[in-house]
């Protein structure tokens, strides 16, 4: 009887074995897609029951998000209140339980909801603390915001400024924005309003770039040696390019011009040849270096950003078979055209200034927890080596003289040397609209911001439009000729 | 050391456990702490001693284990159902003393365990008749679908509590007497002609079967099983008369799925039953004809009693919408509540219970899922240390059969652990979605007065069977 007895007892063991294995796979294993099942309240119970970590502007004093609690005991729930309604809307967005989160309030939600690790819990727990969100202290500046907003004074558009050497996100204004407040009471108004409030324009949305996009052409006809700054190339217009007839703005013709006067000018029919004798592989090569055919690497939600690049026709990205002439000058046809969002353009800027090398994009700064310790301080990092610095040289110098006698002027600063390029994209069913343009950079001997502006299907050039708006948010954060 | 000085350090942990325990959950509630809390703790320990010296007194030489064991098991219990509500854990506590009591007179009452073979078939019917009595009117009525309790008066209780324990009395002296008949010395081996006529016909009429009929894979696996075990029995040439018991075990196993329509506890009486069919005869051929048979007609029965199909339902796919918020909804929450735990566990007091507006989140925390609450609480750490407690108790049983020196003694201490065994796997394994979930109460932990009397007589008869088992082997000086 004894073997059947260890037999028994062995049987057993194994079933209790199991029992400890199905646990594991409920507690451990499938805890996370549990936590996510549709039909699981815990999380949105123990949400509401957590007050949100702060979230606040650069200067870690001005609070852009905080949490307000109401009822006692286990019946205290906190709600979100946005003291700067609109303003920070597209950056910070939103978190309810009842429409759930939008923006950084998404992408940093661990943070915010202070969600720790499996150990920090459990000496929280020792040490009896309640759970609570951590701060977030974010890059955006408070006065460049506001001049932003109050520089596209109601017109649909979108800024971005970066920090060119951090890569930290200074300015993101998308216009129009929405009170994040009303999302709970108004949302179904919001989600169907036309004018697409709850749209990011500096991420979400690609528009023609214009002649800003000689930028990236002159980068890589420069970087790979196949031109130089005093390059001179026939101007004249009209000019035939892939078979089609193309002209200048305006139809002037320069004749034989050095590659320098052609940016400060904005030549099409230079750049366009620039364009055919560097060939789309090297064209595609630098977009890429500067992070076209990508989401930007910002902290932020991917479902929020898309992708700069050549898009032909049936809305697919493509790396061949456009017309790279065309292409080179911000333009194109069906089979190929360049579309870029604000934040992509900004970064164009950024990794000139920057001696050619780009920063990833941060909206965070740091994570506080509540005793003052700093959970995670975001480093400057290095996204790619765009081009050499004798190129960013190169390229800063003719920049610079965009605004100093070019198309540009209207963004140049008192005191302030600023270097950037206007663009003016043709938009609407009869190209009757435009999409003004301008990206910059400044001081240029010792760059600390970069810029991108565009308003959308209005009328007006780059220069008149986009860059007086470029220069009161720059005026606003380094102070210049105020 | 001896065996009781032993048992007195173990409860050291234990009463150290109880503190820990009361002190956590105290400390979440600043708002209502009343001075009566902790004299739970303080009376928890008091009966534990009283328990000890009463062992001290009556059976010096029982297993020194298994009552810290039962007494740790209990802790945990208390400490959770007070978490969940103090009011429940002051019932709990009064339950206790019942229960002590109710140990005291079994071992008073029972000096021999050997009487019990001489009322096996009054216990037998007793049992039977335990059973049945929720399905009468007046006194009887239904939970969840399944007729498990009975209400007297105020005091709802479970009879199959008590009616395990009087079956496997019965199964163990019945089969210590007949196990030896049921199979014979084995045969020398036959021809190979004789044997290939002997296992290739049956082989082929279940293959017929399967393609005929259309099984699917579950059902092909039983038929297969219980074709190649019903030939090893009939190779063995039995008498037809020695069918009778297993039949009727069999019969009474059906009777009950769709008498109390709960799968769990008929599961854990025909479980128990195999086991001692195993030990007593040490043929797997009966084991596997006698679970295929239960399966087979559990499987059959499912198509016919709506509630037991109900339950599989819920089991194979908790998260059907539509069956989520209604009769799936213990188990989705059970098992949200594991996750919830992780691997340390929120911390005790810590864990979601209630929702912000009033009312539950898990339904029947306190009996059904009191092992989910404990996930959640002490996490996957906490809950397989609850499991391993339980199999040092299982352990400490067996070992009590092993050191036996007669086959009733061996058979009762079996078939006793093993339904306690069983039981623990029943309610645990539906709790995390190992098996369908059923309503029994996990021993000495969940909340319930039948389920604490019952194990606290349960363990009593099996110290009273230790305490034979070892003073017999001391005065033979086989055990220091």
């Amino acid at each position: 009887m004894n073997r059947q007895i260890i037999q028994l007892f062995l049987l057993f063991a194994v079933l209790f074995a199991v029992l400890v294995a199905f646990t594991s796979r409920w507690t451990v294993f499938e805890a996370d897609s549990l936590a996510d099942n549709q039909f699981n309240r815990r999380p949105l119970i123990e949400e509401q029951q957590i007050p949100r970590g702060l979230i606040y502007a650069s200067d870690g004093r001005t609070v852009l998000a905080r949490s307000v609690g109401s009822g006692r005991g286990q019946n205290r729930i906190f709600r979100r209140v946005y003291p700067r309604g609109g303003t920070f809307a597209h950056p910070i967005g939103y978190s309810f339980i009842e429409n759930g989160r939008r923006s950084l309030e998404l992408s940093r939600n661990d943070d915010l909801a202070g969600q720790e690790d499996e150990f920090e819990s459990l000496f929280a727990g020792l040490e009896g603390r309640d759970r609570e969100g951590l701060d977030v202290v974010t890059n955006l500046n408070v006065a460049g915001t506001q001049a932003a907003v109050a520089g596209l004074a109601g017109r649909k558009g979108a800024v971005v400024a970066i920090e060119p050497d951090t890569g930290k996100v200074r300015v993101m204004v998308s216009i129009p924005e929405y009170d994040p407040n009303l999302i709970t009471s108004d949302f179904g108004r919001i989600n169907r309003d036309p004018n697409k409030p709850l749209l990011n324009r500096t991420t979400q949305e690609l528009y023609p770039p214009g002649s800003t996009f000689k930028v990236v052409t002159a980068t890589a006809a420069l970087d790979s040696g196949k031109v130089k700054p005093e390059t001179v190339i026939d101007g004249s217009s009209p000019k035939t390019i892939s078979g089609v007839s193309l002209e200048n703005a305006g139809g002037a013709s320069f004749g034989p011009i050095s590659f320098t006067d052609a940016l400060t000018n904005s030549v099409n029919t230079v750049f366009a040849q620039v364009g055919e004798r560097i060939g789309r592989d090297t064209l595609v090569k630098y977009m890429k270096r500067f992070g076209f055919y990508q989401d930007p690497e910002l902290d932020y939600p991917d479902f929020q950003m898309v992708p700069s690049g050549v898009i032909n026709g049936d809305g697919r990205y493509v790396e061949d078979g456009f017309d790279v002439g065309r292409a080179a000058i911000g333009q194109g046809g069906l089979e190929g055209e360049v579309r870029a969002s604000p934040m992509q353009m900004a970064l164009v800027a950024a990794a000139v200034a920057n001696d050619g090398r780009l920063m990833k994009p941060r909206l965070t700064d740091r994570v506080v927890r509540k005793d003052g310790r700093i959970k995670e301080k975001v480093e400057a990092d290095l996204q790619a080596k765009v081009m050499e610095p004798e190129t960013a040289d190169q390229l800063a110098a003719m920049m610079s003289r965009v605004v100093e006698e070019g198309t540009g002027t209207a963004g140049a600063l008192a005191g302030i040397t600023v270097a950037g390029k206007t663009g003016t994209a043709e938009v609407g069913a009869a190209r009757e609209f435009t999409q003004p343009w301008f990206i910059a950079f400044a001081p240029v001997e010792d760059p600390k911001m970069a810029i991108a502006v565009t308003v959308e299907r209005t009328t007006g050039q780059g220069g008149t439009v986009a860059a007086p708006i470029a220069k009161s948010v720059l005026e606003a954060m380094l102070g210049g000729g105020v | 050391m001896s065996a009781r000085m032993r048992e007195l350090f173990g409860l050291l942990p234990v009463s150290l456990l109880v503190a820990a325990g009361f002190a956590a959950v105290l400390s979440t509630r600043t708002t209502d702490v009343q001075e009566a809390t902790l004299t739970y703790g303080l009376v928890f320990l008091g009966l534990c001693v009283v328990g000890h010296i009463f062992i001290r007194a009556k059976l010096q030489d029982a297993d020194p284990y298994l009552f810290p064991l039962a007494a740790l098991l209990a802790a945990i219990g208390l400490v959770l159902i007070y978490r969940i509500d103090p009011e429940l854990a002051r019932e709990q506590a009064q339950w206790f003393v019942v229960g002590l009591a109710f140990f005291c007179i079994t071992i008073l009452a029972i000096s021999d365990h050997h009487v019990l073979e001489r009322y096996r078939y009054l216990i037998a019917a007793a049992s039977i008749g335990l059973l049945a009595m929720p399905r009468l009117p007046g006194i009887g009525g239904q939970v969840n679908g399944a007729f498990l309790a009975i209400n007297v008066g105020p005091i709802q209780f479970q009879p199959a509590e008590f009616a395990k324990i009087g079956i496997i009395v019965f199964l163990a002296s019945y089969l210590r007497e007949t196990g030896d008949i049921l199979v014979r010395a084995r045969l020398r081996p036959l021809p190979w002609q004789r044997q290939l006529l002997l296992y290739g016909v049956p082989a082929l009429l279940a293959l017929i079967a399967i393609v005929v009929l259309d099984l699917g894979p579950a059902g092909s696996v039983l038929l297969v099983v219980f074709t190649a075990s019903l030939v090893a029995v009939l190779r063995e040439r039995p008498s037809p008369k020695h069918f009778g018991p297993l039949l009727l075990v069999w019969g009474l196993a059906m009777l009950m799925l769709i008498f109390i329509r709960d799968l769990g506890s008929s599961l854990m009486f025909f479980g128990g039953f195999l086991a001692l069919l195993y030990v007593a005869t040490g043929r797997l051929s009966l084991v596997g004809v006698g679970a295929t048979m239960f399966f087979g007609g559990a499987f059959f029965l499912a198509g016919s009693v709506a509630h037991v199909q109900e339950r599989v339902d819920i089991w194979l796919d908790p998260f059907k919408p539509g069956v989520v918020d209604d009769e799936g909804y213990q188990i989705a929450q059970s098992l949200f509540a594991q996750a919830d735990g992780g691997l340390f566990g929120q911390g005790f007091g810590q864990a979601l219970l209630e929702l912000p507006g009033g009312g539950t989140i898990l339904p029947a925390a306190h009996t059904d899922l009191v092992y989910a609450v404990l996930a959640n609480e002490a996490g996957l750490f906490g809950a397989a240390g609850l499991v391993g407690a339980y199999l040092l108790l299982v352990f400490r049983g067996f070992k009590v059969s092993l050191l036996a020196t007669d086959g009733f003694s061996k058979l009762l201490a079996v078939g006793l652990t093993s339904v306690f065994a069983l039981q623990v796997f029943v309610i645990v394994g539906g709790v995390t979605r190992v098996i369908p979930l059923t309503g029994v109460t996990l021993p000495f932990v969940s909340y319930g007065g039948s389920s604490i009397v019952a194990n606290m007589v349960l363990l009593a008869l099996l110290l009273i069977v230790s305490n034979h088992a070892r003073a017999e082997r001391i005065r033979r000086g086989g055990l220091v």
